[in-house]
């Protein structure tokens, strides 16, 4: 048996409060492709990297920050087991049609967890027309542009009742749970969790304000991208929040910044090999600093508190 | 004087800091190390940059999150220090 439940976050809907610009930022600078746009003018994106029809949508707002996030299950059967678990976990699901709101996508199911953060499943979602290739493959089939982003990753998302997200995660979704830092009474401060080998799907911090969004995560290569990325953040005058720098947690080498609408962007690489009968890794608050920046070893405010 | 540089000063210490006629305030702000900078996402996004202005002409160059400023907040000189640039000398003034 593989993967559990869910293969692996597919889609995000984010809220961009300048389209053009930030439509710019994701394709010449992070270097997704625009896939199309639909019917209302919201965006799709995918990195060259990925299969599926779309991982990234922009909407036009009047805020940033995130609409919601959408986990791919491993086939229609794992859909629907899934969507019966969220029901009897205790929260109220809508049903999504096929090739709706989203297109290319299949039937999703919506709910709302703990946090604030809207959840989607879904399992058939249509290969894009510009995926990589699966003959004999060459490694890429036009050359990768700007940070190179292979792929959307991970997310970290604020919110209240981080424990009980965490719990959903693992009882329903079949998620573990590689990571955590816990404060001195004992209780959840943040949790890194997957349902794959990467080190975190998505994660959380404990915050007192719903449906927050701390930084949507792409895939680099390597760590030479990683500082290539630097440049490009540099010549572009986007605004660097921290970095390049490697993480304790995770071990992923790491740099964070803005786009033009003011949502934290990180690009990563590397990282460990999770596997869910690993012991899991325990942060102690006061190490954090150490946990999430390892060569300063300081945390940083405006990364601890900027949010959209 | 310097016509092509404005002066912005923050009302609760008096300190007071150029900006050009081209640069956001918050830009300013960051170049001179004076004020009461906290920075984000210079985007609009974030709403870290919030404060009042209380006195001077300035255009808003970028979208301000709704998030952070509303409607009623806008006609009331709250803005986002990263989405407005000075056409004068203004006063700024820190919220709650």
């Amino acid at each position: 048996m593989g993967f559990f439940g869910t293969l692996r976050p597919g889609l995000v809907q984010m809220r961009v409060l300048d389209l053009d610009k930030t439509l710019d930022f994701y394709t010449n600078v992070l270097g997704l492709d625009e896939v199309g746009r639909t019917a209302d003018g919201r965006v799709m994106l995918k990195g060259f990297d990925e299969f599926d029809h779309h991982s990234v949508t922009l909407r036009l707002a009047d805020e940033a920050g995130l609409d919601y996030v959408a986990f791919k299950a491993a086939c229609p059967d794992t859909l629907e087991e899934l969507k019966a678990k969220t029901v009897a976990f205790g929260y109220q699901v809508t049903e999504l049609p096929a090739n709706g709101e989203q297109p290319g996508f299949g039937k999703r199911y919506s709910f709302k967890i703990s946090t604030g953060h809207t959840f989607q499943i879904y399992s058939d979602v249509e290969l894009a027309a510009k995926g990589p290739q699966i003959k004999n493959p060459d490694i890429w089939t036009t050359p990768p542009r700007g940070m190179k982003a292979q792929r959307m990753d991970h997310f970290l998302l604020y919110g209240p009742n981080v424990a009980e997200a965490e719990r959903f995660l693992k009882e329903v979704f079949g998620m573990y749970v590689p990571e955590v830092c816990n404060a001195p009474d004992g209780s959840r401060v943040a949790a890194w969790i997957t349902g794959s080998n990467k080190p975190h799907d998505l994660a959380f911090v404990e915050y007192p304000k719903p449906g927050k969004l701390h930084h949507l995560g792409f895939y680099l290569q390597d760590w030479r991208d990683v500082g290539d990325a630097a440049d490009l953040i540099a010549i572009n005058h986007l605004k660097l929040d921290i970095g390049p720098t490697r993480h304790a947690i995770t071990r992923g080498h790491s740099i964070y910044f803005w786009e033009p609408s003011g949502n934290r962007i990180e690009v990563y690489a590397g990282g460990y090999t999770a596997y869910p009968d690993n012991p899991q890794r325990v942060w102690d608050f006061d190490q954090l600093g150490r946990g999430l920046f390892y060569f300063s070893g300081e945390l940083i405010p405006s990364f601890l508190e900027i949010v959209t | 004087m310097n016509l092509n540089i404005f002066q912005i000063t923050v009302r609760e210490t008096g300190e007071t800091f150029p900006c050009k006629p081209d640069e956001t305030v918050l830009a300013a702000m960051l170049r001179s190390g004076r004020g009461p900078f906290v920075c984000g996402c210079f985007g609009g996004g974030c709403g870290i940059c919030r404060m009042k202005i209380c006195a001077g002409e300035y255009e808003k160059v970028k979208r301000m999150s709704r998030a952070h400023v509303s409607e009623d907040d806008e006609k009331n000189g709250v803005a986002l220090l990263c989405c407005v640039r000075p056409r004068g000398d203004m006063v700024i003034t820190k919220l709650s």
